[in-house]
């Protein structure tokens, strides 16, 4: 029933590989001006998107956030359409619509990225609610960060799913800041308290152990599945590059060099290597590496989208918006 | 010669009002670390109680703004991108707009809102890159575009001396401008429209960035029409009275502006226009198409935004 790509911890290993690998190559091509407009990296926190996708059913959805390629991939995401979708073509998830920002695809139940924080959870509610009446048997994850903790849409959307018993999986990934602000700064109280006051059982994890994550997510995506409505998992993580590409730009000092380095060699890759022989680890590094080619390949041979179909898929009735020089 | 960049001068400006008045405090996401300029090293210099880096709850701490400045402050509220303002859309059009008026003139709320960086930022795509002054307008909200830093220190200064709320755009195409600056630096009264380039065949009026597309379109033409460039600076409350003494002198009329076409900003520069102005040939406008969300590839996000061949076309249209 779960995912099969994630069944295993190889499979586990080679997804975490995948997205790191991925989030490596766009940075490359943000640098070189492939991608235009910046990523947010999720380098650093892939134990968190594959351990609770591992836990996921291939009808299951998610919301995503600006940070959202690790969901995407982790869900099954074919890297070259994402890719192509980075870089503005045709081809990409979105037809090059909607960029990192707005990653999605449907056919896997990935509701889409979403550039506006704290946004994702109210509709993954809505989705589990639909779910639940059309007596499909779906859980909804919903992928935020600590700064969506203070989103007061957020605490709406913990409130309706918990009235409403939503078969839905609230996810919290702590990396320990919004941008420049620590989060012990700015969460009065705690992440969990907060799911705890509107009645949905929480916990914290460590977000740098696939695992530990999985174990976690999976207790609270049966007991969603079973009617026992939504969880709350809070994945104490760390992002290991700036918030945004663009931050390379600044010289902030947020974060000392010592923590950085702390939370580096916690690096959840390396302790999922670890527990794989080295023999399978190198042939999944090398499998990935040679997707990524053939990805980054596909990505590039793939048309720019002709400007007369800017105003393409505004409406799903097909109504087409008036020009801005009707002349 | 001292070049001053748009950005640097709305820093500026800020700057000055936080010495100059006590009251005047910011509130804000990452403005400790003046991530989006506008309040790069005041939080170093006037210290973290007046420029105050907020979670990211921009519809409590809009409205703590409200409340603050009912209380007697001045507070300035920075958002990162437009869209939030759709966020706090309540928070501004319902509760701070509507005070003085709902309390019979007992309340005042001078709070400005800032948004540096509105409209396509290049990649930014849907949800970034909007360009909602028309909103505010619509509403009755003072709304602000400054297209130069002289302007832009100009506005902000008046804006946050105002006693009634207001929302000062700094459109993402022109926070690069720089300008020589000569004069000293000093408020600009809301209200007041700027003629930029005086001609006498064609008015064009242009918002924001707009207007350096404008300049260089009228120049291009120069040979073929004398083109009157005006920026009205202030969208609301318009000044009429500018639009119309030049369109006294030109009698014809093109709106260059980066909001949606359908009741967009320059809609009402039209309508303005038709009931009150001289107009010897039909008025054009460039403009978003209607309702237009900007995807994300960047041929697409330029083939919704006003370009300067469309400029160039309405400006030979109206005067066949
Ligand atoms: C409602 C809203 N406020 C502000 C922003 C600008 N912004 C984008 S990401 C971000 C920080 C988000 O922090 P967090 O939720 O912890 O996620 P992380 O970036 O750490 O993954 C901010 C302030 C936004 N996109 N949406
Ligand atoms: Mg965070």
């Amino acid at each position: 029933m779960s995912l099969p790509h994630l069944a295993d911890p190889a499979g586990r290993y080679r997804a975490m590989r995948l997205i790191r690998s991925f989030e490596e190559l766009a940075l490359e091509w943000v640098r070189s001006g492939l991608i235009v407009g910046g990523t947010h990296p999720y380098i650093g926190q892939e134990a968190v998107a594959v351990g609770v996708c591992a836990a996921l059913a291939p009808d299951d959805g998610l919301t995503s956030t600006h940070r959202g390629h690790g969901h995407v991939l982790a869900k099954g995401a074919d890297p070259g359409r994402l890719l192509a979708e980075l870089a503005g073509r045709v081809d990409g998830l979105n037809r090059g619509r909607g960029g990192s920002m707005h990653a999605a695809d449907f056919s896997l139940g990935i509701l889409g990225a979403n550039g506006i924080v704290g946004a994702g959870a109210p509709i993954a509610v809505g989705a589990a609610w639909a779910a639940q009446r059309q007596g499909r048997p779906r859980v909804v994850a919903s992928f935020f960060g600590d700064g969506a903790l203070n989103q007061g849409v957020l605490l709406e959307a913990l409130n309706l799913a918990s009235i409403w018993r939503a078969p839905v999986l609230f996810v919290c990934e702590n990396n320990g800041y919004a941008t420049t602000l620590p989060a012990g700064a700015a969460v009065g109280g705690s992440a969990c308290g907060r799911a705890e006051a509107f009645g949905i059982p929480a916990e914290t994890v460590d977000g740098m152990d696939v695992e530990a994550v999985r174990a976690a997510a999976g207790r609270m995506v049966e007991r969603a599945r079973a009617g026992g409505g939504p969880g709350f998992l809070e994945c104490l993580t760390y992002r290991f590059e700036a918030h945004h590409t663009m931050e390379r730009r600044f010289r902030l000092a947020y974060r000392t060099a010592q923590e950085v380095a702390a939370w580096r060699a916690r690096d959840p890759l390396a302790s999922a290597a670890a527990a794989l022989p080295s023999a399978t680890v190198a042939a999944i590094d090398a499998e990935v590496g040679q997707l990524l080619l053939e990805s980054a390949e596909f990505a590039l041979a793939s048309a720019e989208p002709d400007p007369l179909t800017a105003g393409d898929h505004l409406y799903a009735s097909g109504l087409r918006p008036r020009s801005g020089a009707a002349l | 010669m001292t070049l001053l960049s748009y950005a640097k001068a709305m820093n500026r400006a800020l700057a000055d009002a936080l010495a100059a008045d006590p009251a005047v405090c910011v509130f804000g996401e990452d403005v400790g670390a003046g991530l989006a300029g506008l309040t790069l090293g005041l939080q170093q210099r006037f210290g973290a109680e007046r420029v105050v880096d907020t979670p990211l709850s921009e519809q409590a701490f809009t409205s703590a703004g409200v409340g603050a400045a009912l209380s007697g402050m001045r507070p300035v509220i920075e958002l990162q991108i437009p869209s939030l303002l759709f966020l706090v859309f309540e928070q501004l059009a319902n509760q701070a707009h509507k005070f003085s008026l709902m309390t019979g003139g007992q309340a005042r709320v001078p709070l400005t809102v800032v948004v540096p960086g509105s409209g396509s930022r290049s990649g930014w795509a849907g949800q970034h890159s909007d360009q909602p002054y028309g909103l505010f307008a619509h509403v009755g909200i003072k709304t602000l575009v400054p297209a130069t830093p002289t302007d832009a220190y100009g506005l902000l200064s008046s804006a946050i001396a105002d006693d009634d709320p207001v929302v000062l755009f700094a459109p993402a195409g022109a926070l690069g401008v720089r300008e020589d600056v000569t004069a000293p630096l000093g408020p600009v009264p809301l209200g007041v429209a700027r003629t930029h380039r005086a001609g006498t065949d064609v008015t064009v009026v242009a918002v924001g960035h707009l207007v350096h597309q404008a300049l260089a379109v009228a120049e291009e033409l120069a040979g073929e029409a004398s083109v009157e460039v005006l920026d009205p600076r202030t969208l609301y409350p318009l000044d009429r009275a500018a639009l119309l003494a030049s369109l006294e002198r030109t009698g014809r009329l093109v709106v260059v502006d980066d909001s949606n076409r359908f009741a967009g900003f320059a809609a009402e520069v039209l309508a303005v226009a038709a009931e009150d102005g001289r107009l010897l040939a039909p008025p054009r406008r460039v403009t978003r198409p209607d309702g237009a969300v900007l995807p994300f590839a960047l041929g697409l996000d330029r083939a919704l935004q006003p370009g300067v061949d469309q400029l160039r076309e309405a400006i030979r249209a109206v005067l066949k």
